[in-house]
């Protein structure tokens, strides 16, 4: 029965380059987000087949939920609802239907387009063809030092041991990206829904329950697939939904404290890899017998920070900057 | 084969049935209100019927939970979001379809 789980993914493969190429062609931007969700989602299902549930749980949440989350908040402010696409001027045939778009460059320059990207996609192609089919890579360095890195999920003991740098970076890269975001100004306040609607009641039952998945991720990361990203997800999408029930940071720790959660993710990492270094070691390079307590307390903290940087993403402008909030 | 693995393909396959007729109605229905309740009923029912399925399969009781958490989660989250894009379809004046 080898023949099933090939056209599975074949399957799979197909309805990802098509919800490509409907999301890719889509003039109206709503469904385009809704079909980006779903791409999301069947890339989660792809990671699994691949053999990497960690990268899978991360697509899911983040690339699929989170981030699906972010463009439908920045579609509502953009464009107010049903007037989809307004901006564009389509040309429809007999049938109604849109053959060309009055934007954008003339015809022969997109056939040049279309076949660069063809010759591109060749190449790619053959490149990926081309490889050895069983690469094992760093794999087996990866197995033999398992021992020393103080957790036995290969994928955690890569991001927070052996790679603990591309990691420190990467929490470098969400505060800067959040930053970013507060430096373009207010953004106009969405009207807050009902109190005690259906809306403010799934956030009640589902804040909770997202905490305590959030804390076992963070648990389980170092010996399952799991680990900071995950943990860190799955707080700022319980903070996402309660943005949408209407609930907002009081004023009090929408300054400092607010800062402080969002920094100390990078900030602890900093402060452990520059004490190991005190310590008479190289940055980063945890003594072995401690590496699992060093690591388990770098993705609390930087769990907390991710959860509070995403909401933060979704809520757009700064807490507090519009006095009595 | 076991008649424990037979009840499972048969659960199974029963879900698949239902969310197949979800997707139809999906399709077919004439407006967002139908369309809405054959997408929650069918798919929760179906949705249940697979994590029976799975269930007869699981290597413990502890995945049998988890499979059984996962499916209250989604009845509770698709009842809700389904009530919410209901409620901003009467708000926004969609009229239910009617013959």
């Amino acid at each position: 029965m080898t023949l099933l789980p090939l056209i599975f993914d074949g399957v799979l493969g197909f309805t990802l380059l098509w919800l490509a190429w409907q999301l890719l062609g889509s003039l109206a931007l709503f469904r385009a987000i809704v079909l980006f969700i779903a791409f999301g989602l069947l890339m989660a299902l792809i990671w699994v087949r691949l053999d990497a549930p960690d990268v899978a749980l991360a697509e899911a949440a983040i690339g699929a939920g989170l981030t699906g989350a972010l463009l439908l908040a920045a579609l509502a402010r953009v464009e107010p609802p049903g007037d989809e696409t307004a901006n564009l001027h389509p040309e429809k045939d007999g049938q109604g239907d849109i053959v060309s778009v009055t934007e954008g460059g003339g015809l022969p320059f997109r056939r040049w387009l279309v076949a660069l990207h063809l010759v591109l996609a060749c190449g790619l192609g053959y490149a990926v063809l081309s490889l050895p089919s069983a690469a094992p890579g760093l794999s087996e360095a990866v197995a033999n030092n398992l021992a020393l890195s103080g957790v036995s999920n290969p994928v955690t003991a890569v991001l927070l041991n052996f790679r603990a740098y591309d990691t420190l970076l990467e929490m470098g890269v969400l505060l800067l990206a959040l930053l970013a975001v507060w430096s373009l100004g207010r953004t106009p306040d969405a009207p807050a829904p009902a109190a005690g609607g259906v809306l403010a009641l799934l956030a009640r039952l589902l804040t909770p329950l997202l905490l305590l998945v959030a804390g076992y991720l963070l648990w389980v990361g170092g010996r399952a697939p799991g680990g900071a990203f995950q943990a860190g997800s799955l707080l700022g999408a319980a903070g996402v939904l309660l943005v949408l029930a209407g609930w907002r940071l009081g004023r009090r720790f929408a300054q400092l404290p607010l800062r402080i959660t969002l920094v100390v993710g990078l900030a602890l990492f900093m402060a452990v890899g520059l004490s190991v270094m005190l310590a008479g070691g190289r940055f980063l390079a945890y003594p072995p017998a401690s590496a699992g307590g060093l690591i388990l307390l770098i993705e609390a903290a930087a769990t907390l920070s991710i959860g509070m940087i995403l909401a933060a993403l979704f809520l757009g402008s700064r807490p507090g900057s519009r006095g009595g909030q | 084969m076991a008649i424990g693995e037979l009840l499972s393909i048969l659960l199974l396959l029963a879900g698949a049935v239902f969310f197949f007729a979800g997707t139809l109605g999906l399709l077919r229905f004439p407006d967002i209100y139908t369309r809405l309740h054959a997408l929650t009923k069918a798919d929760n029912v179906g949705l249940g019927l697979m994590v029976a399925g799975l269930a007869l399969q699981a290597d413990s009781m502890a995945a049998v939970g988890k499979l059984t958490v996962i499916w209250l989660l989604v009845l509770l989250a698709g009842a809700s979001v389904a009530h919410l894009i209901a409620a901003a379809a009467r708000q926004r004046g969609i009229v239910p379809w009617k013959r």
